[in-house]
């Protein structure tokens, strides 16, 4: 039997890593300051240690040589992960990631496998500003040929990374900053939990109700989920029982668990940190919207997003243009008195 | 480093089967590319045809791709170009799947889901790509799982000299120095980066100049020359094979056709295809090999036949295969874990 701690997103994400390099030998880790820093955001904590500098490699600040490198690695037999330190640096090196890594498979016609992870942190909420700050999730789930995974707690994080290295495909292993539990920056308790000691995998593309509720649904993931969870304790106290879905995976979508929770509450709410336009929110409620055939909305469907700008700077802006616990809580409550338009005419 | 006779016999019979390949494909394209048979207006329908899309032909650089594998295995990678099919060729990828995938054929490399920019064969270690510069990352990679796996396999990765102005060259270059890697970064010098000449695009005159500022050996072959590339690149995979890192090496090569297929080449002087043709590679490996007693008038006639034959059969081969359904474009996007 398996026992458990509680761990932070971190920990569990290098747990992970570590249990299947000590597992595989085909498994190694690149990228900038993984090695003895173990990772900016701490994803590869404790690994240079057990592993050594040869399965554990710090890389020059050259990210299409070495994401590059990881492509050609995993066509010749290895399965590396490789970090890209914030997403906000896929501008430098995305020609490797979505015109080779993305595409090479289906180019080839599925005779090659590329199991490469592409680690990268996002999210905001520490003012940070434009750069560093983004979570474009919905950018590489867009583009077809990546897997997209966007955990939102230790527990789901562990297994979804081991699941992640096991995959012959290339897979997007995206964490939010504000949920690792490093000592230096704020983060929701929520998402540190028990982790059990053992390996264990997670499968994609099965979302999680993670808070059960009657009147309404809040879509969401990672970070975001965590202000979901608070948001319906808010809720609870004024009668309203919020279900909130977590998707765990983007690629691929958990289109059935959005459907099944819809239909049960009859009410959306999709609560996301990317931005608003061509995204996450539009894409769960087209989803809704092409099932309305057999689905039944008591009201219009919400979307709370980042509105189109870059992540500003200054405390006040930041705070305004990412969705909080407490815009989610207006946004649930306002939509309990919403009406479609139909049954308001009748 | 001196070729064998088999190498060179080797090196002499690919660079035919190449010069034919691109030569009968500079033709089979136009097929149903002109009018009448097109909208009316248009000069030529790049989307019509049996092999639609860009093509890249390399008609002229047959030294660099034969001069380099010729000392290749098959477990050694290569990574091509835009302009892929002589070193595809020299690597051993087959000609018919090859060829299907350009005609766009279930039968093909890719199952018609790449083309000709984007040839892929996990047997022989090869793959390419349409986007300048891209070659160099992926080897690297290739070359870091040999020595992971403990094998004495090298990977090579061919660019055009207008590549070397991408920043991808100088990580990879940097990378590879840096981990000691065993590749081989082997740029093909055809003057031309599409219209622009080297002279206009790159601070120095030779590229291979650059390998200095990353502390590997870098060498520049002048000469379009089989037996001088098979020399150079020698020197530089068996350093790679031997543990010893990365080279840069570059060779002075001829584009005898457009940067595409239907390039009008008003950039071009008009006499620089034929100087340069004054100088075709093929007739004089021919020329050596007589010298030397290596190959009669009968022999060369019987490698031509096979070498031609072999094309043919790969052009039939495509032709006669049958296309994807079209919902086979659904698959592919994934393999299953």
């Amino acid at each position: 039997m398996s026992k458990t701690r509680k761990l932070t997103m971190a920990q569990a994400i290098a747990e992970g890593i570590g249990q299947e390099m000590a597992r595989d030998a085909s498994v190694f880790v690149m990228g900038e300051d993984i090695g003895a820093y173990g990772g900016i955001f701490g994803a590869t904590g404790g690994l240079l240690e057990k592993f050594g500098k040869e399965r554990v490699m710090d890389t020059p600040i050259s990210e299409t040589a070495f994401i590059g490198a990881a492509t050609g690695a995993a066509a010749s037999g290895m399965r590396p992960i490789v970090e890209l330190m914030f997403v906000d640096f896929f501008g430098v090196c995305m020609d490797q990631i979505y015109n080779h890594l993305a595409k090479n498979i289906y180019m080839a016609g599925g005779n090659i496998k590329l199991p490469v992870v592409l680690t990268t942190a996002i999210g905001g909420g520490y003012n940070d500003a434009a750069q560093h700050s983004q979570c474009l999730y919905a950018t590489f789930a867009h583009m077809p040929g990546l897997k997209v995974v966007v955990p939102s707690n230790a527990y789901d994080a562990k297994g979804l990374m081991i699941q992640s290295i096991r995959d012959d495909n290339p897979v997007m292993f995206m964490y939010h900053k504000g949920i690792m539990g490093l000592p230096w920056m704020a983060y929701f308790e929520g998402s540190s939990s028990e982790v059990p000691d053992e390996p264990y995998t997670l499968p994609f593309g099965q979302a999680k109700v993670v808070r059960e509720g009657k009147d309404l649904t809040i879509v969401t993931i990672s970070q975001m989920v965590q202000k979901a969870l608070l948001a319906a304790d808010e809720l609870a106290k004024d009668s309203v029982s919020a279900e909130v879905i977590d998707l765990r995976t983007l690629v691929p979508l958990d289109r059935d668990a959005v459907l099944k929770s819809v239909a049960k509450t009859g009410r959306l709410i999709v609560a996301d940190e990317d931005y608003l336009g061509f995204g996450l929110t539009g894409e769960i409620s087209a989803i809704v919207a092409e099932n309305l055939d057999t689905l039944k909305l008591k009201a219009p469907v919400r979307r709370l997003a980042v509105p189109n700008v870059p992540i500003p700077y200054s405390r006040p802006l930041e705070q305004f243009v990412i969705p909080q616990v407490g815009s989610i809580v207006e946004a649930a409550k306002a939509l309990m008195n919403a009406r479609l338009a139909a049954a308001a005419g009748a | 480093m001196q070729a064998s006779k088999e190498q060179l016999l080797w090196m002499f019979e690919t660079m035919v089967a190449i010069r034919h390949y691109e030569e009968t494909m500079a033709n089979v394209y136009l097929e149903g590319k002109l009018p009448p048979n097109i909208q009316k207006g248009l000069a030529f329908d790049i989307g019509s045809g049996p092999v639609p899309g860009e093509m890249h032909l390399a008609a002229g650089q047959e030294p660099v791709a034969v001069g380099v594998c010729a000392h290749l295995k098959k477990e050694d990678t290569v990574v091509g170009t835009h302009r892929p099919h002589h070193f595809a060729i020299a690597k051993g990828v087959p000609l018919d799947r090859m060829t299907a995938e350009m005609f766009g054929k279930a039968t093909g490399l890719g199952k018609g889901k790449g083309g000709h920019m984007h040839l892929f064969d996990p047997e022989h270690r090869f793959s390419c790509s349409g986007i300048i510069g891209a070659s160099l990352p992926p080897a690297c990679g290739a070359a870091l799982a040999a020595r992971k796996l403990g094998k004495d396999w090298v990977a090579v990765a061919f660019f055009g000299e207008g590549a070397g102005n991408q920043g991808s060259f100088h990580e990879s270059l940097n990378l590879a120095a840096l981990w000691n890697l065993p590749v081989v970064f082997v740029c093909e010098d055809n003057a031309w980066a599409i219209s622009v000449p080297k002279s206009e695009s790159t601070s120095i005159s030779s590229v291979a100049d650059r390998a200095s500022a990353y502390g590997m050996p870098g060498a520049r072959v002048a000469d379009n020359d089989a037996v001088a590339v098979f020399e150079a690149a020698g020197e530089a995979i068996a350093r790679a094979r031997r543990g010893d890192g990365p080279s840069l090496l570059e060779v002075k090569t001829d584009r005898y056709l457009g940067h595409f297929q239907g390039d009008p080449e008003v950039y071009r002087p008009k006499d620089e295809v034929a100087n340069l043709r004054k100088n075709d590679p093929i007739p004089r490996l021919a020329s050596l090999l007589k010298r030397q007693g290596l190959m009669s008038d009968a022999d060369e006639a019987e490698i031509v036949a096979r070498a031609k034959q072999r094309v043919a059969d790969a052009y039939e081969f495509a032709r006669r295969s049958p296309y994807p359904a079209p919902q086979d474009a659904l698959n592919d996007v994934f393999v299953s874990a």
